[in-house]
């Protein structure tokens, strides 16, 4: 499948990583080039240098025939911006924002992006390794689209799971594998 | 009417104090610290220094019960993301957004944003008023914001010029009503001859543009002839 992945940080170049081992396609967008010094001299697939929230710049990464789009950035807004360019404008099939304020993560899950919070992660990681009681919320918040009935996040089928291991494809994975 | 400012920049600051001048109900949120105690100590305790964007402030900050929500401050990213917490988190009636890159305003008005304020349109329309175009001019968003209010300079290789509206393939949806001449508003009938150098006034739904540039501009082959 065919992975755009907006910020080239930490995360952003373990994912960019992973995937390309995996024989994915992948594009990386940073808008610094040094921020792709992270990559391995082995990957293998793409960079676009520009700003994850501007559309021509999404347009140059094929965020339009991308199977997975993922902000990763250190912006929750940015974040929240990229993946709403590349799933409503754009087409993207499939959509994961960044987002660490709790309150916003849940908020967007409800509009139709999967979110990923890392405050809520990492506090229950932390207290689940303690042996505190966690606080049970998905690390990803699935697409739920039901909060207000919001019209084009009811139109889209939430994908039946969003955390699944990326070797074994999920529902939506393309059928013509390039690689 | 309570309104909810976000963001103390000029543009907060002012349209803040404007307000209660007017005597509305205001709260602005700005979260540099140093910057909100300065408008306080100005215009009073009306001012909270937090992030706009957390979902925790705008709801300390009232939110909920707010008639209107302005978010105005000077990253695009930032007032989508406010103006969709208001909307769909805390169901405020009306929002509105200071957008500086115009190509992000057909993404914000689709996401639900019910006002969109481009200062960069605005001036690039200034400019435009002024100098030959072979483009639209866009006047003002109408209604939910589907509709466009324009106006079409007529010149030379413009299929309009010599001919009057029931002569023009006039797209449904769409209504010409006025034109300048001579800077002079004249009612635009059905039998109104348009001549070279009219100004037409027209209201049209967004999606109808490309076809009432046809019409009223002309091709784009011919417009570059000139």
């Amino acid at each position: 499948m065919k992975v755009v992945i907006v910020g080239c940080g930490r995360v952003g170049a373990v994912l960019a990583e992973s995937f390309d081992a995996a024989g994915h396609e992948v594009v990386v967008v940073d808008l610094s080039t040094s921020a792709f010094d992270r990559l391995h001299t082995s990957f293998a697939g793409s960079a676009v240098r520009g700003d994850g929230t501007d559309e021509d710049t999404l347009r140059r990464a094929g965020a339009e025939d991308a199977d997975l789009f993922l902000s990763m950035t250190e912006g929750d807004n940015r974040n929240v911006m990229a993946a709403q360019l590349a799933h409503e404008s754009l087409g993207a099939r499939r959509v994961i924002a960044k987002i660490n304020d709790p309150v916003r993560a849940a908020a967007y899950a409800s509009l139709g992006i999967a979110t990923l919070c890392r405050t809520v992660l990492m506090a229950d990681a932390v207290l689940g390794f303690v042996g505190e009681r966690v606080s049970g919320m998905p690390g990803i918040a699935a697409p739920t689209g039901d909060h207000h009935g919001t019209h084009h996040a009811a139109a889209e089928p939430p994908p039946a799971t969003v955390v699944h291991a990326t070797a074994t494809a999920g529902t939506d994975a393309p059928t013509s594998p390039e690689a | 009417m309570f309104v909810l400012v976000i963001g103390g920049g000029k543009v907060g600051y002012y349209l803040t104090k404007e307000l209660i001048e007017s005597g509305h109900e205001v709260v602005l949120m700005e979260k540099d610290r140093s910057r909100a105690e300065q408008i306080a100590d100005e215009i009073g305790s009306i001012v909270i220094a937090h992030d706009g964007c957390e979902g925790k402030y705008l709801g300390e900050a009232g939110c909920a019960r707010a008639d209107i929500v302005a978010a105005v401050t000077g990253d695009d990213e930032d007032n989508l993301v406010i103006c969709q917490m208001a909307k769909h988190h805390f169901d405020v009636r009306r929002t509105i957004a200071r957008v500086n890159n115009p190509k992000n305003e057909s993404l914000f008005k689709h996401l639900g944003v019910d006002e969109i304020i481009s200062p960069t349109r605005m001036i690039l329309g200034s400019i435009e008023q002024d100098i030959p175009v072979h483009e639209l001019l866009h006047l003002a968003a109408l209604g939910e914001g589907e509709l466009e209010l324009i106006e079409a300079h007529l010149q030379t290789g413009s299929p309009a010029v010599g001919r009057a509206p029931r002569d023009l393939d006039i797209p449904d949806g769409c209504s010409l009503f006025a034109i300048i001449r001579d800077g002079v508003a004249l009612p635009l009938r059905p039998d109104t001859v348009m001549r070279e150098g009219d100004k037409v006034i027209a209201i049209g739904k967004t999606e109808c543009e490309a076809l009432l540039h046809g019409q009223l501009i002309g091709d784009a082959e011919t417009a570059d002839a000139r």
